[in-house]
């Protein structure tokens, strides 16, 4: 099945449609909400509270004893905030940083999620399979009820975006100013935090504990890239969110037997590798590209200056000079005496002799006069 | 005798158990120019924030106007520390000094045209209109702090809070702030500066509070700002700080 079939199946067929359109939901979640998370430099924190969720899911089973999505996501969504708390008391109670606080806290969640699941799976039950799928996802799993859920948690969060839309960009730039004013930063944090945990949450089914952090970071950090507006970022973390959704989706139903999360993950890893490659101005060539063009640019300034200092030894600034004398300036090559010489800013006669344009010796004025 | 405009009673604040201000009391009358000048680690930024409500005081009191922070939050501009927060936010000019109005919408409510053109004059006071729409890692520190001092003056508070608005910033830029300070005393502004600079205190503040953890003295400059108190804030180090 090839790109083509891929989408004339979105339409068609049944479960291609659910899978993709549950992906494309999750992208969209996970891409908006990462992109705050990057901004507050919490990247570690999903990370966190995606393996912190996997006790939860292991004890909702426990309590409840059906396999149930909705169960399960109430379980995550719950130990994954308990954690979330937990890390935020440690750093503001202790003199422990929040790097060590995130690692301390995920591996006791994590630790305690996994003796749990050994501990279901020795249970002598048949209904007990299949909750190891929360570790690296099964999107094949994804029914019409699941992806129903996620899309009225994923309406929901953007709404509240939507309407704390200035709050929560306040608090995420400058949380002292954002206190001065009166702003309840705590409740704005929580608020947020609150929504990132179940962003996290909704993509377990699907992209596993182990990786959905990928999803919540990799848009978000691709989008900042091509954009210097926080709108912007977030809506094209949140296409680049879908489109990995749906890449992924793509290409693990073409036959090869890929899960569909990692795919989902690595699809949103191409899109940051393509950013922080081609974006312009912030890109590696577009960086490589101006640092070239300064350099050039500085070397023309610079032996131009050398020039003219030669120059104003003599009275008669229409004084020849042979191009040998510029030889010895590290700065000299071909190419920037062609440039001047293009510009008109100096003249080269037929036995190699130079001296500065009338243009040229307005021109050096000019820039010392700027210097000065 | 002039009003007072800030009243703080026995301020305590402490981080991790270690006292960064002690039993501090402090009468600033309105309409002063007031520096806060100290050693690092004297609390300086710590007092401004206790203030603001920034920081929770382990004890004491602090009253501005007569009132409680909370009453009066519409009547104070804060310039916090440039180094404070991430230049690299995505975001413009005329966005962060729009910020300076969020306390005045109130929730929900976005800034509309009529806050846009009150940034615009704000952004042509400190002299950035040809910045309005650039993004702000692409200015340089000077430029940065004259962004906070108009999302300060959109603020149009009665008593300014100002932490460390000189640093990293060229004289230009220092003697285009001082002026726009000056003229916000001129209109019956309180401006309250946490500063560095000892060399020109006299000719910026019109009062001095000196402070080391502990309030060494406050006044009129003119009493406050010797010889015999700078060697009690600044201890055995106060000549190699004044002939730096």
């Amino acid at each position: 099945m090839d790109f083509i079939d891929f989408i004339i199946s979105l339409f068609t067929d049944y479960t291609t449609r659910t899978i993709g359109m549950g992906t494309a939901v999750l992208g969209i979640a996970s891409g908006t909400l990462g992109a705050f998370t990057v901004l507050r430099k919490q990247s570690l924190l999903g990370d966190a509270i995606a393996h912190a969720s996997l006790p939860g899911i292991a004890l909702a089973f426990l309590i409840t004893g059906i396999k149930n999505p909705f169960v399960f996501f109430v379980g995550a969504a719950l130990s994954g905030w308990l954690a979330t708390l937990w890390i935020m008391s440690i750093v503001n109670n202790t003199r422990i940083k929040s790097d060590a606080a995130l690692g301390v806290v995920l591996a006791v969640f994590f630790g305690v999620g996994l003796v749990l699941l050994t501990y279901i799976q020795k249970l002598p039950n048949a209904n007990q399979a299949g909750l190891e799928t929360f570790l690296f996802g099964q999107a094949a799993t994804l029914i019409k009820e699941d992806v129903i859920i996620m899309l009225v948690i994923t309406i929901f969060s953007l709404l509240c975006i939507f309407m704390l839309w200035k709050e929560f960009k306040l608090v995420t730039f400058d949380p002292q100013f954002a206190r001065s004013i009166g702003y309840k930063t705590n409740l704005l944090d929580f608020i947020l935090n609150t929504l990132i945990v179940l962003a996290i949450v909704l993509g377990l089914q699907t992209v596993g504990v182990v990786l959905m952090s990928a999803l919540l970071i990799a848009p978000a950090a691709a989008a900042r890239q091509w954009t210097d507006k926080l709108g912007r970022m977030v809506v094209l973390s949140a296409i680049f969110g879908a489109l990995s959704g749906l890449a992924g989706t793509a290409i693990s139903s073409t036959g090869a037997k890929i899960s569909t999360g990692p795919t989902i993950v690595l699809s949103a890893v191409f899109i940051v590798f393509i950013s922080f490659m081609f974006a312009p101005r912030r890109g590696l060539i577009a960086k490589a590209v101006q640092r070239g063009k300064n350099r050039h640019r500085l070397a023309l300034n610079k032996i131009f200056q050398s020039m003219y200092e030669i120059c104003k030894n003599h009275d008669n600034p229409g004084h020849k000079h042979s191009l040998a004398i510029l030889k010895t300036l590290p700065e000299f090559n071909k190419r920037t005496v062609r440039v001047l010489q293009e510009k008109d800013l100096i003249s080269i006669d037929k036995k190699r002799d130079w001296c500065l344009t009338a243009k040229g010796l307005k021109k050096i004025e000019e820039m010392t006069d700027n210097e000065n | 005798m002039l009003n007072t405009i800030l009243e703080i009673n026995d301020l305590t604040v402490a981080y991790q158990y270690k006292p960064v201000l002690w039993d501090i009391d402090l009468v600033v009358p309105e309409g002063v120019m007031m520096g806060i000048v100290g050693p690092n680690g004297a609390g300086k930024s710590t007092l401004i924030k206790a203030v603001l409500d920034i920081v929770k005081p382990v004890a004491g009191s602090v009253k501005l106007l007569g009132k409680p922070y909370h009453k009066v939050r519409s009547k104070v501009g804060y310039v916090p520390q440039k180094g404070s927060v991430d230049w690299d936010f995505p975001t413009t000019v005329i966005d962060v000094v729009l910020m300076g109005i969020y306390g005045k919408l109130g929730w929900v409510r976005r800034p509309g045209r009529r806050e846009k053109i009150l940034a615009g004059e704000a952004i042509g006071k400190v002299g950035l209109s040809d910045f309005t729409n650039r993004q702000i890692s692409q200015l340089s520190g000077g430029q940065q702090q004259r962004v906070f001092l108009a999302r300060a003056l959109i603020q149009d508070a009665a008593v300014y809070f100002m932490d460390e608005p000189f640093q990293g910033v060229d004289a230009t830029t220092e003697k285009a702030i001082i002026g726009i300070l000056k003229e916000l005393k001129s209109r019956g502004r309180t401006v309250i500066v946490v500063h560095h600079d000892l060399q020109s205190v006299r000719e910026y503040f019109d009062w001095v509070t000196l402070l080391n953890v502990r309030k060494i003295d406050s006044g009129p400059t003119d009493k406050v700002f010797n010889n015999e108190n700078l060697e009690k804030a600044y201890g055995v180090n106060f000549n190699m700080a004044v002939t730096k």
